[in-house]
């Protein structure tokens, strides 16, 4: 297992290298140059060069790109252009908001999705059954624009319940108000995952549950209930950390829509705004952020699968 | 072989040692289909006495799996057992009993082991927890009573270093090494009937008389009866006392082992055995039996095996005939062996 763990450390390199040369060279691929833009048009040929030089823009990019790499390392992500500030407390500040609505909306996938999907296959061709995928089915074309201001409209704006906007109240709150606030863009948001889960539960049982081993635990005398929570979804759970995975990747990212709908000051609002307003650093700094918590999420859910499967564990 | 006293479990044994453990009488096992209702298993009886080995001999759709799976009480929908009674000695009919009755008896009075070894273990547990969980869920074992015990029986299965197998995983084992694995876990609680569906076929051939010798041991050391089901006559000849013949979802033949092999009755048992390939038979051709088990959705009129019969005849084709009792236990479903012909 950490022989695994250490191989599949080191892999993480590699990508991790790509992933800051694709940041790095964005800045440097986008249309016009940083100090010209930063001047504006009324700049002299002068001091554009002047700032070039400042800037380091005038040396080999291999060297821009080492000394870039090690203020990353160090956490210097450069000033935000448009709000003037450091680009990471800012950054970690929306990445934790995004982690919090991330984590709401896949527990609330993992609870509906898997179990409902789990039922869906030990009572295959029930009614619960096709109701059930039906739902799922319609989860998963259903675009958030629509559930989640529908959601608002019933929930905050007819019934009241929950608060329709926003991490807490204008005034501060505590982490009562903070799960309140977090109903709905966590379950909009989770909608969709919860639907996609259901489904790919329900094949992988349904393959599982064919297995001649499940019919070793049941000649056994392992009672039905163990049958399938024990014997069965131990396999299944693979195909389903590999979705979950995926969601949660996915969602960490930032749900641009549901933060906008919610007003959810998470990192895909931050980085729609901060690409609209060609703050660099700040989109780099986001970028660089997510995809590396993506490398490391896929880490995770790899030790998860040789945990879950041994045969991965052992070869 | 000579036959063995059982060491009888229940209580209620000891003094009627001679009444059958396991009496099936008429099973019709039904599956639903698309085309129609299926019989694969249609009116069948037979008995297996305390310690005694039946053999259960037949091509591929012949209705010998779905037989014991019905005894297990694990047909599945789209199948049922749809008529007949499975009377185990000191439990009654198993098939007027509850889900959780069944639960009580499978992997404790009565346990299975499979075809393949290689798909019959859950790949994502250790080899001792398999074993152990039978213990746990009929001995009320703890978990480290249960561990030892499954370390315990490993080690009576002829495999290697038990202490160090109950952590592997299926995956770490050869498959004859899986298939005791599975015999220990069947062995587990000491049934009193073990079905072995084809426990042999999937193995190399050096490896099946290994696992047959340690099937023989287990059986005599637990007097446990069993009901082995295999398309191979040399495997019965080896193992079985008595044997049952079945073709297209009924027995055809049921006799002794020696009647069996001496004087086969039934055309389609004289064609099994005229298809085992013999040492002094080299350079000649191998029988086989022409054609392919029918489609049990469209059986022939009549004998279900008159299609492929070399000896079939003017009755064969009007009625099936019933299975007649003949001299010395043997009993055979042919018109060829019975005068009350049908007109």
């Amino acid at each position: 297992m950490r022989k695994y763990l250490f191989r599949r450390l080191a892999q993480t390199i590699p990508v991790l290298f790509g992933i800051s040369i694709l940041v790095f060279a964005m800045l440097h691929l986008a249309p016009g140059d940083p100090a010209d833009m930063l001047l504006g048009s009324e700049a002299t040929a002068e001091s554009v060069e002047k700032l070039r030089h400042d800037m380091g823009l005038d040396r080999p990019l291999a060297v821009q790109y080492v000394s870039w790499a090690g203020r990353m390392l160090q956490g210097d992500m450069g000033r935000s252009t448009v709000l003037n500030r450091q680009v990471l407390p800012e950054i970690i500040k929306r990445f934790k908001a995004t982690l919090i609505l991330t984590a709401g909306a896949l527990t609330f996938a993992v609870v509906f999705g898997v179990g409902i999907g789990i039922l869906a296959a030990t009572y295959q061709h029930s009614v619960f059954d096709s109701v059930a995928m039906l739902i799922a089915l319609a989860g998963v074309s259903m675009p958030i624009f629509f559930t989640g201001i529908a959601a608002i409209l019933i929930f905050a704006m007819d019934l009241r319940w929950l608060p329709s906007s926003g991490m807490y109240p204008a005034a501060g709150g505590d982490i009562f108000d903070l799960l309140r606030h977090l109903v709905l863009p966590a379950v909009t948001l989770g909608a969709v995952s919860a639907a996609i889960l259901a489904r790919m539960t329900r094949s992988a049982m349904l393959e599982v549950i064919r297995q001649d081993y499940v019919r070793t635990a049941r000649a056994k005398g392992v009672g039905e209930r163990r049958v399938i929570w024990v014997h069965a979804l131990r396999n299944a759970s693979i195909t389903v950390v590999t979705v979950l995975g995926m969601q949660f990747g996915y969602l960490l990212g930032g749900s641009v829509i549901t933060e906008t709908v919610f007003s959810w000051p998470g990192v895909g609002q931050m980085m729609v705004r901060a690409i609209q307003a060609r703050d660099y650093p700040m989109v780099q700094g986001a970028v660089l952020l997510v995809a590396t918590s993506f490398v490391f999420v896929n880490l995770a859910v790899d030790m998860l699968y040789a945990w879950l499967d041994p045969r991965i564990r052992y070869s | 072989m000579t036959v063995h006293s059982p060491k009888a479990k229940a209580a209620d044994m000891d003094d009627k040692t001679d009444a059958p453990l396991l009496q099936v009488r008429n099973l019709r096992t039904e599956f639903d289909t698309h085309a129609g209702v299926l019989h694969a298993v249609d009116d069948v009886s037979f008995s297996v006495d305390p310690g005694q080995v039946l053999g259960v001999v037949g091509e591929s759709g012949s209705g010998k799996s779905v037989t014991a799976l019905s005894i297990m009480g694990l047909i599945a929908r789209p199948g049922r057992v749809a008529a007949g009674s499975i009377e185990l000695a000191g439990h009654g009919d198993l098939t007027t009993k509850t889900a959780a009755e069944m639960r009580k008896i499978r992997g404790d009075v009565i346990s299975m082991i499979f075809q393949e070894p290689m798909t019959s273990l859950n790949p994502v547990f250790r080899i001792g927890w398999q074993i152990a969980e039978a213990l746990q869920l009929h001995r009320d074992m703890g978990r480290k009573e249960a561990m030892e015990q499954a370390t315990d029986l490993l080690a009576r299965v002829g495999i290697a270093s038990p202490e160090k197998r109950v952590r592997e995983f299926p995956h770490q084992l050869s498959g004859g090494m899986r298939q005791r694995a599975m015999i220990a876990m069947a062995m587990a609680c000491a049934p009193q009937l073990l079905l072995a569906d084809e426990p042999t076929t999937a193995l190399d051939v050096t490896v099946q008389a290994q696992i047959l010798d340690l099937m023989v041991q287990m059986q005599h050391a637990e007097g446990a009866a069993v009901i082995l089901i295999t398309h191979d006559m040399g495997v019965i000849a080896e193992m079985a006392q008595k044997v049952a013949v079945m073709y297209a979802g009924v027995v055809v033949e049921e006799a002794s082992v020696g009647e069996i092999f001496d004087t086969p009755l039934h055309p389609y048992t004289q064609g099994l055995l005229a298809s085992i390939p013999r040492g002094n038979s080299r350079g000649q051709e191998l029988q086989a039996i022409p054609g392919l088990v029918p489609n049990l959705l469209h059986l022939p009129t009549g004998c279900r095996f008159r299609e492929r019969c070399p000896a079939a005849h003017g009755p064969c084709a009007k009625a099936e005939p019933p299975l007649k009792a003949m001299p010395h236990g043997h009993k055979v479903r042919c018109w060829l062996h019975n005068t009350e012909v049908p007109e």
